[in-house]
């Protein structure tokens, strides 16, 4: 049966210290981004939110994930469940319906249903018992993944729809794909997606209003100054930021609210602006730091359970920072994606530290039986 | 619990240890945009954010006011708002043109034309899209702040000239600048610039302009400006005086009002303009914002040629006001001699055709000497003299007493005139001249050419004893041009004596207009604008074939103070149709010189502080004054009661 943790000094004391981190460097530039606006008092918000995640992370980290990854139907279920909900009845903010309300907080149910689905495919890919993926096994997971993500994008969310597919991704390649599979599965992919989003080929394949669709659809929040603007507004930030940066609250481009929503998605703009090469230098080289640490855990699981659980969550965190960096620096589009940690954000944040209970609950494990 | 995990510890260590390179590669990618932006292009994008944040927003210079010889405000400025469009980033411009176009009424191609034509000036320098925004617009401009940030308000100072083109041919108007005027100012000048077009806006336009100033100011994302950087003040345009008076220029404009002529009075003495009216005249106030294409071609095109500035520009036969330069050439040149007389029974013939007297089939003049011919303008006794004169003596003394050439006024585009000879006819038409054309001459049609100006220019200049002074109408200008010519006294005492014979003898041609107290002098002139054959023949009741009326009187008779002629084209008489123009000025002007004269002493006792307010000099005033709506409203301030005393 299941043991209990074999103690507290089996934290993972440097992923924590990471963690601190990172957090330290997103309240300082929430700060820097919200002081003397209308959204003063903000990183007292996120302080909040932090304090909150750091206690969930560790009530997680004590209950065993057999335990958890055992309920993974009915938290599947519970997903789909919320999902229609919302839906259905969910509150409509910026365009989009994400979120209902639980105890006078707006929950982004989308943010609970990644962590459901790292538990769910870890389980899924857990029971595989060969050591190569079976094309069946493949398609197995990909429905089990299709089903939320269509929900997601109904909603429409297509940043935290896209982050579903790392998880499934990384989580096949370590159950053994195949690399015929790999190879065909990512080239059909590449081509849809390119087709779609990239202007040349989808001005020959889309009608006008269908490609203003794919726009907007990228872009929901996006004002009467196009995505395009936002992009070159964050470069310029970035780019005057230089290597020594302007100083703590002196980028013009973040106190004159050229950087979009500065707070959150694009908080790396400013902080580079405002810390720049040098700073940028140190959050990037905590991000590595904190993914490599993760990869470590997993290398050091007890078993594939906890392995698929630990690189399921370095998935969706790498994925983030991937997806939110490369569009600060104007190399993605504006999707939406959150920089863990950093960005300001209940839902969001609650799932970081949700997602890394999961991966302290593993290596509390590591050496039990 | 199902052991479905069955403790099954089989980890991919391989495609584990990838994900780690995997991890470093993609922080390693990233890290590279990082360096490309903030080490590479550093430079280029801190300049962005540096255009980002920081606007520079032109404060625009007003123009110099004019005054009138009295210090009151002739042409002044009123605030008013231009819309400007902010071009540093074109993308957005091209993405709001057609919202803007629609917000502020505008026609989307006039927009794009616009840009096309300011492409090549620097992105930061905003362009004016409208130049007189109304409150609607206003209120476009300030609810769209945040998704337009493309458009600025500039307060801008436009001219306001008396109404009803008021001595509009003198002041001229502004508009915005040519091309050509850009050419040519050395970058002084930029597209959407106020610049003077005609009249002493032009010629005094150095002077009149401003600098304009800059405000650099940090502006945020929509818009609003978070701060200043520097600023650097507008330096207002000079403040002129002009010459003109505008008691007697009130008086000319309204004698002309409805007719289409010319007034111009001078003071011999010093060549001060004291009022130069032409009419018809354009309203300056309607060019004032921008002028349609529509109204400029129908000004251009209308038969009373409304542009066209009849005091400087108007050439035309000057007719019996000519006899007064045949009487001078006549006493000086003792051809024929000044006992000469002629028997004047109506008519002459003279090279086998008739010429007639302008009495011919009323009366006749019977035998006349010099003083008569003057008095009665008798046209025989002139072709007579004309014959054995010849005509290059004519034109000699014509052009010595101040015809054929332009007198130097400060205004642009003076016309000079003509004054024929055998020299011309044979340069021009390449024929010689007929003797015949000089009897023609003689009486002042013909070849023979005058302005209104010139008229009034010799005449002064005549009567002062051949000393000419440069007509001109900036009060304080730096050197007046002079010139003496060489007239015995008693040529100019019976040329006087005949104009003043004009107006004051018995049977002259202006007897009618007589003044009391005042040596009013004066000469007549009837013009035919087409021989008198062909008017018959054209049909008599048309006015477009009436005669141009002359007349230019002036006082005293001996070194006058003022000189007035007057041109009513098509009206007739000269002595009935703008002898009483002339008197009525010359009445006003000793008038008001009795008035003041005997006031005085009591107005500076009552009201000494006048004097200090007053603009008499070239310097500005406050410059604020110009500025002060309550102060434009008012369309012409109050005569000053104290007044600088008169050279005598």
């Amino acid at each position: 049966m299941v043991k209990d943790a074999a103690g507290s000094r089996e934290y993972d004391y440097w992923l924590l210290a990471i963690l601190a981190a990172i957090c330290a460097l997103g309240v300082v530039e929430v700060y820097s981004t919200t002081h003397g606006s209308a959204l003063a008092g903000m990183h007292m918000k996120q302080l909040r939110w932090l304090i909150i995640g750091t206690v969930l992370m560790f009530v997680l980290s004590r209950l065993d994930y057999h335990l958890i990854m055992d309920q993974a139907p009915v938290l599947y279920i519970i997903g789909i469940v919320a999902l229609l909900a919302v839906l259905l009845m969910g509150h409509t903010r910026f365009g989009a319906k994400r979120w209902i309300p639980v105890l006078g907080e707006f929950l982004q149910v989308s943010e609970l249903v990644k962590l459901i689905i790292i538990i769910v495919l870890a389980r899924f890919f857990a029971e595989v018992r060969t050591d190569e993926l079976s094309l069946q096994d493949l398609i197995k997971a990909g429905l089990l993944v299709g089903l939320p993500l269509a929900l997601i994008l109904k909603q429409p969310d297509l940043g935290t729809a896209l982050v579903l597919m790392p998880m499934l991704v990384v989580g096949a390649f370590l159950a053994g794909l195949k690399w015929q599979h790999a190879a065909v599965f990512s080239l059909a992919g590449f081509l849809l997606v390119g087709a779609v989003f990239y202007p040349p080929v989808s001005r020959h394949i889309l009608k006008p209003y269908q490609r203003e669709r794919i726009t907007s659809f990228l872009h929901p929040e996006e004002d009467a100054k196009g995505s395009g603007y936002q992009l070159l507004q964050s470069k310029i930030a970035v780019g005057s930021g230089g290597f020594w940066g302007k100083g703590f609250g002196n980028g013009s481009q973040n106190q004159l609210g050229y950087i979009p929503v500065r707070y959150s998605d694009f908080i790396m703009s400013a902080w580079a602006e405002e810390q720049g090469f040098k700073g940028v230098l140190l959050a990037l080289g905590l991000y590595m730091a904190l993914l490599l640490r993760l990869v470590q855990n997993a290398q050091r699981a007890k078993d594939r359970a906890g392995m698929f659980l630990v690189m399921g969550v370095t998935a969706a965190l790498g994925f983030h920072v991937l997806v939110n960096v490369a569009m600060v620096i104007g190399a993605m589009p504006v999707t939406g994606i959150p920089l863990p940690l950093m960005s300001y954000g209940g839902s969001a944040t609650l799932f970081v530290f949700l997602a890394i209970g999961l991966v302290m609950n593993v290596r509390l494990r590591r050496f039990v039986n | 619990m199902s052991y479905w995990f069955r403790n099954d510890n089989r980890l991919p260590q391989e495609r584990l240890a990838a994900a780690s390179y995997v991890i470093v590669g993609m922080i390693t990618l990233l890290l590279l945009g990082f360096w490309k932006l903030q080490i590479i292009d550093s430079d280029k994008y801190g300049q962005m954010a540096e255009r980002n944040r920081v606007r520079s927003i032109p404060i625009i210079a007003p123009r110099g006011r004019m005054l009138d010889r009295d210090g009151r405000v002739l042409v002044d400025n009123y605030p008013s708002f231009s819309v400007l469009l902010l071009r540093d980033d074109m993308a957005a411009v091209e993405r709001s043109l057609s919202v803007i176009a629609d917000g502020l009424g505008l026609s989307i191609d006039d927009l794009h034309e616009q840009l096309a034509n300011t492409a090549k000036l620097p992105k930061f320098q905003p362009i004016v899209i409208k130049p007189e925004a109304t409150p609607a617009d206003v209120a476009f401009i300030e609810s769209h702040r945040a998704d337009i940030p493309l458009l600025e308000m500039l307060m801008v100072h436009r001219r306001r000239y008396l109404p009803g083109g008021f001595m509009s041919h003198a002041s001229g108007y502004v508009g915005e600048v040519s091309e050509k005027q850009i050419e040519d100012s050395n970058d002084r000048l930029r597209p959407g610039d106020v610049a003077g077009k005609s009249g002493l806006e032009r010629q005094y336009n150095d002077l009149l302009v401003g600098t304009d100033g800059m405000r650099r100011v940090i502006v945020n994302s929509v818009g609003k400006e978070m701060g200043r950087l520097s600023q650097q003040e507008a330096i207002p345009g000079k403040q002129i005086q002009l010459t003109i008076d505008y008691d007697l220029q009130k008086i000319a404009e309204d004698a002309l009002a409805g007719k289409k002529g010319s007034v111009v009075a001078l003071d011999p003495r010093t060549g001060e303009v004291l009022a130069l009216a032409s009419q018809p005249a354009p309203d300056p106030n309607d060019f004032a914002i921008r002028v349609s294409k529509e109204e400029w071609l129908r000004l251009n095109t209308d038969e009373d040629r409304p542009l066209l500035n009849r005091a400087i520009q108007a050439q035309l036969a000057p007719g019996s006001v000519f006899k007064v330069v045949m009487a001078t050439a006549m006493l000086e040149s003792k051809v024929p001699p000044e006992n000469f007389h002629a028997f004047c029974p109506g008519s002459a013939t003279f090279y086998g055709r008739q010429f007639k007297c302008w009495v011919y089939g009323k009366s006749s003049h019977g035998s006349v000497d010099l003083h008569a011919a003057i008095v009665h303008s008798c046209d025989v006794f002139f072709y007579n003299v004309g014959m054995r004169m010849g005509i290059d003596r004519i034109s000699k003394y014509a052009k010595l007493v101040g015809l054929g050439s332009r007198t130097g006024i400060d205004l642009p585009s003076e016309e000079p005139g003509l004054v024929p000879s055998e020299e011309w006819v044979q340069r021009v038409y390449h024929r010689k001249w007929y003797p015949g054309e000089t009897i023609s001459v003689s009486i002042g049609q013909g070849a023979v050419t005058v302005t209104p100006l010139q008229i009034a220019y010799m005449i002064g200049g005549i009567a002062s004893g051949g000393e000419y002074k440069q007509p001109h109408l900036l009060k304080d200008i730096q050197t007046i041009g002079e010139h003496r010519i060489e007239l015995s006294e008693s040529t100019v005492e019976q040329v006087t004596q005949g104009m003043y014979g004009v107006v004051n003898e018995g049977g002259g041609t202006g007897a009618a207009i007589r003044l009391q107290g005042v040596e009013f002098c004066g000469k007549s002139g009837t013009a035919q604008v087409i021989g008198g054959d062909a008017k018959s023949r054209y049909g008599k009741g048309q006015k477009k074939f009436n005669n141009n009326a002359w007349f230019v009187g002036y006082a005293p008779r001996r070194n006058p103070e003022i000189v007035v002629s007057v041109l009513v084209e098509e009206g007739g008489h000269g002595a009935s149709a703008s002898g009483p123009i002339a008197r009525d000025i010359i009445k006003a002007y000793y008038d008001k010189k009795e008035k003041k004269t005997n006031g005085q002493a009591t107005a500076q006792a009552v009201k000494p502080s006048f004097e200090k307010s007053e603009a008499h000099t070239l310097t500005v005033e406050d410059p604020k004054a110009v500025i002060k709506p309550e102060e434009t409203a008012a369309v012409l301030q109050p005569a000053a009661a104290a007044k600088k005393p008169r050279p005598e």
